[in-house]
């Protein structure tokens, strides 16, 4: 995986940071964290795990720090591919690893991760009906059909990633990205993942009030 | 308060909302600005040395008192300002960020150096120097 980069917008994940990038650092070398002006040490804890960590000088939003990463990964000559990953140990370096390979096929530009695709991950009930809320409304207002709207877990080859320009800085971002896509000419297709629902980035998780945000932030462009 | 004005106002009303969505920015639409706000201040002086007026043209639309008229204005205008500070303030967001984003990244070696620095043996990929 040398001519790939993982992207990992960071923002206070400074107790499971280190384990998520070790053990991503098992299968890919490179990897990226953006630290969105953290107030814990997360920073210092994914640089000793072995990432690249480049420090926002004041918090954005996970939007903002993806596409840092990007920006930054996309600088790299040598690099392929580029995979957005989260910090809280939701996502499974397999998934990445199989999304890539699906990229490295050539018969797609984007990979999208989707946790209703098979049965393997089972979010709670509320969960479930925000999220094909959401779903509903992306796939409504993009052309798209996505069956996960707001998967932390994309994979991109160099055109989709040179192509996207997310500017919605906070929690919005994900339905930009889908938005940017089907307007686009990029070949995308989903992939099954796997989210690690634990009581650590559940208590993390979006709540649900982000929802109306999110909404809200798309409307007012 | 008859159709005529109802209509206008509605227009008014949903020209202050399609800004919100579209941009203003631009010579010539600062330059209408300046123009509606020069008109403002001429029309505000007339009505002082002419209070009567503003009633004459309040019944005019229907309304009932020069007050009503003022009234309405004044929401249509606060509008429009909410408008175009919501834009200003999103604009000026955008700019920050790429600031932050310049920043940020020119405090990093780059990917090709990281690449470099590996080749030659050194600390593997990542780690701040």
């Amino acid at each position: 995986m040398q001519d790939c980069w993982l992207v990992v917008p960071l923002f206070n994940e400074g107790s499971v940071v280190g384990e998520v990038v070790r053990e991503a650092r098992r299968t890919f070398p490179w990897v990226v964290c953006v630290d969105d002006g953290s107030s814990d040490d997360s920073a210092e804890v994914a640089e000793r795990a072995g990432a690249i960590v480049i420090r926002h000088p004041v918090n954005l939003g996970q939007g903002a720090a993806l596409q840092t990463g990007l920006d930054y990964a996309v600088g790299d000559p040598d690099a392929k591919y580029f995979v957005t990953f989260d910090s809280d140990g939701q996502h499974r370096v397999e998934d990445a690893a199989d999304m890539v390979e699906v990229l490295r096929s050539g018969e797609t530009d984007i990979v999208f991760g989707s946790r209703f695709l098979d049965a393997r991950t089972t979010p709670s009930f509320l969960k479930r009906v925000v999220l094909k809320t959401a779903v509903a409304y992306t796939n409504a207002t993009t052309g798209m059909s996505l069956t996960d709207a707001h998967n932390g877990l994309r994979a991109f080859n160099r055109t989709a990633a040179t192509l996207l320009d997310i500017r919605q800085n906070r929690m919005a971002h994900a339905s930009e990205i889908v938005e940017q896509v089907g307007r686009s000419d990029l070949r995308w297709r989903e992939h099954p993942v796997h989210i690690l629902y634990s009581d650590y980035s559940l208590s993390k998780g979006q709540s649900l009030w982000n929802s109306v945000n999110i909404l809200g932030e798309l409307f007012l462009k | 308060m008859i159709v005529v004005f109802q209509v206008l106002l509605i227009a008014l009303v949903l020209g202050a909302g399609a800004t919100l969505l579209r941009g203003t920015a631009g010579a010539r639409h600062q330059a209408i600005r300046r123009l509606l706000l020069l008109a403002f201040v001429a029309a505000a002086v007339v009505s002082i040395i002419f209070p009567q007026l503003l009633s004459s043209v309040a019944a005019l639309f229907g309304i009932g008192r020069g007050t009503d008229l003022v009234l309405y204005g004044l929401v249509v205008a606060f509008l429009g300002v909410l408008a175009t500070t919501a834009r200003r303030f999103r604009e000026q967001e955008t700019r920050l960020t790429k600031l932050a984003r310049r920043l940020a990244i020119d405090e990093v070696p780059s990917p090709r150096a990281l690449r470099d620095r590996e080749g030659e043996g050194d600390v593997a990929a990542g780690g701040h120097v």
